[in-house]
């Protein structure tokens, strides 16, 4: 089953910026890179569950708010101590001015 | 590099981290991680944290059993290394046994302070270990009366959790004021609040005299004559580095084993990193310091790696730390104590940053408090800026309309 939800508009992102996009009692955290492109991943970090739309988005990286760790929000991809564990990706697509996320 | 391999003493944060990165960094060879304690490596930070919410702290490893097996990391837990032979470049491990090395990294952490006072006493415990932290969370469970001796970070922490499990907290703090070593003024002064509203009775100025345990617990004595009991007594009142292993091997020390800017004592086969070494900050001049932070160790650590390997690589790092009381978060970039003039950046809802300037204008540290994360980015942005040697306008700074990132880019 596919399920695309509206999560924001394009606009509520700054570029190379994140924001949290809370849905049926689960977390997102919905990122617009510096060129300009949109990715959704899980909201909480991996390590501890911390909202990482309180973090700090460098290029293609989340840094997380609590101890610094380091996420690819493009990938997911978990890039050093104190974080292991990858971040769930969501697909993402821009329709209307609005930021679609696919949940599955 | 030879046969023998990469050895590290310790497997606390730093040289678990060291362990990793040596792999990380290619490195082939043979590498044995030897630690005192008998549990897996692990984070000491939720100890007096979330670690005291139940009876039996549960423990957060910085890795399972299997990723040390994957990488092929030799772990040797229970094991206190005695000494050092540096001409033979080998370790003796108590039990006659003995383990060659090719390069050696020390990441012996450091221990409680002891008050001497309370030898005798076995009602007054310390906290640096799991063990530790199990005997104290133990306790906790009935909702005892509990004295904290010294109002640093591990006490304050432990009072905000033994208030959180109902228990009666006093804190007896040596000074007028928290965390004057490390915590500017005004930040200590908000988290004193937080004790107060919570139930904690600080006293400030107190000197310990005496400390006796009677039938129910455990009776202080302070200079001025009053008299506290309690069923128990937690003594932080700071920690010392394990420099004895160094010393007996001749490697030099001063308030921790001494390396330089790559982390290498004066035996150029021998490293040391986190809380154990003494190390110039190259942001502060070269000044000599030590830290006890968790983030400085997992650096510190991953650089050491490299530079057995054969890197030269200098650490450059801010210095920063955390703290959790209650729904407040500290977090500091940088040592405030090279500041000369504070600007503050209100952040809403009791939120705030003070950020520190030296003489020139430089931005030496930023620290903050707040609910949660209110400060984190802001706090991360400002360590970039101190790493750079940046010299911000101040009304940007106080403007919290201004975001940092933009000062960044200028
Ligand atoms: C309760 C608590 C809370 C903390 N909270 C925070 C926080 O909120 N924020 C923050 O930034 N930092 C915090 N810290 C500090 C942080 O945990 C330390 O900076 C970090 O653990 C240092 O890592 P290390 O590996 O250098 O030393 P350690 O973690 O102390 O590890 C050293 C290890 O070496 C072993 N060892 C020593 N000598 C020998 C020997 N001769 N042979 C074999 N093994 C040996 C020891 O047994 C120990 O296991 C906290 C520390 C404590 C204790
Ligand atoms: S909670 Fe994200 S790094 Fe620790």
């Amino acid at each position: 089953m596919t399920d695309w939800i509206e999560a924001c508009a394009a606009d509520d992102v700054d570029e190379e910026d994140v924001i949290r996009f809370d849905h049926e009692g689960r977390t997102f955290a919905i990122y617009r890179s510096p060129d300009d492109e949109y990715f959704a991943t899980d909201g909480l970090c991996t390590h501890e569950k911390v909202h990482l739309a309180d973090g700090l988005v460098m290029d293609d990286i989340i840094e997380c708010p609590k101890h610094n760790g380091r996420f690819n929000y493009k990938t997911g991809a978990a890039k050093g101590a104190p974080v292991c564990v990858n971040l769930k990706t969501y697909p993402v697509k821009v329709e209307a001015g609005m930021v679609m996320i696919q949940l599955s | 590099m030879g046969d023998h391999g990469a050895v590290i003493v310790g497997a606390g944060e730093c040289g678990a981290r060291a362990a990793f990165a040596l792999r990380e960094e290619g490195y082939a060879g043979p590498i044995t991680l030897l630690g005192a304690e008998r549990h897996l490596p692990y984070e000491r930070p939720p100890l007096s944290k979330d670690g005291m919410s139940a009876d039996a702290p549960g423990i957060k490893t910085i890795a399972e059993a299997s990723r040390y097996e994957s990488a092929a990391i030799r772990l040797m837990l229970s094991t206190e290394v005695a000494s050092i032979d540096r001409a033979r470049k080998s370790l003796n491990l108590g039990d006659g046994t003995t383990l060659p090395y090719e390069t050696l990294l020390l990441a012996t952490g450091a221990r409680p302070r002891l008050l001497s006072l309370a030898d005798t006493s076995r009602h007054c415990l310390y906290l640096r270990t799991h063990d530790d932290a199990g005997l104290i969370a133990a306790r906790l469970g009935s909702g005892p009366r509990v004295i904290i001796i010294g109002g640093g970070f591990i006490g304050l922490e432990l009072a905000a959790s033994a208030r959180g499990r109902g228990c009666d907290v006093t804190v007896l703090e040596a000074l007028p004021r928290l965390l004057a070593r490390a915590v500017p003024e005004g930040i200590a002064a908000v988290l004193a609040d937080a004790h107060l509203r919570n139930g904690v009775d600080i006293r400030f100025g107190a000197t310990i005299a005496a400390i006796e345990d009677k039938d129910s617990g455990v009776e202080v004595r302070l200079g001025d004559g009053s008299v506290l009991q309690a069923d128990l007594c937690i003594i932080g009142i700071g920690a010392i580095p394990n420099v004895e292993l160094a010393e007996r091997a001749g490697l030099a020390t001063d308030n921790g084993i001494c390396v330089d800017e790559t982390l290498r004592t004066n035996d150029p086969a021998i490293f040391a990193a986190g809380d154990c070494c003494s190390f110039p900050l190259s942001i502060y001049g070269g000044r000599r310091v030590r830290l006890e932070a968790w983030r400085n160790a997992q650096e510190q650590g991953t650089l050491a790696a490299g530079n057995m390997l054969g890197r030269h690589a200098a650490h450059a790092s801010v210095p920063w730390f955390w703290s959790d009381q209650y729904d407040l978060t500290i977090q500091i970039a940088g040592l405030a104590d090279e500041g000369r003039t504070t600007i503050r950046r209100n952040m809403g809802e009791d939120a705030f940053i003070l950020f520190h300037l030296a003489d020139d204008g430089r931005l030496v540290a930023a620290s903050g408090i707040g609910r949660g994360n209110a400060v984190a980015r802001d706090i991360r942005l400002a360590e970039m800026l101190i790493a750079r040697s940046a010299r911000p306008v101040a009304d940007k700074l106080a403007d919290a309309e201004i975001k940092l990132k933009s000062l960044l880019a200028a």
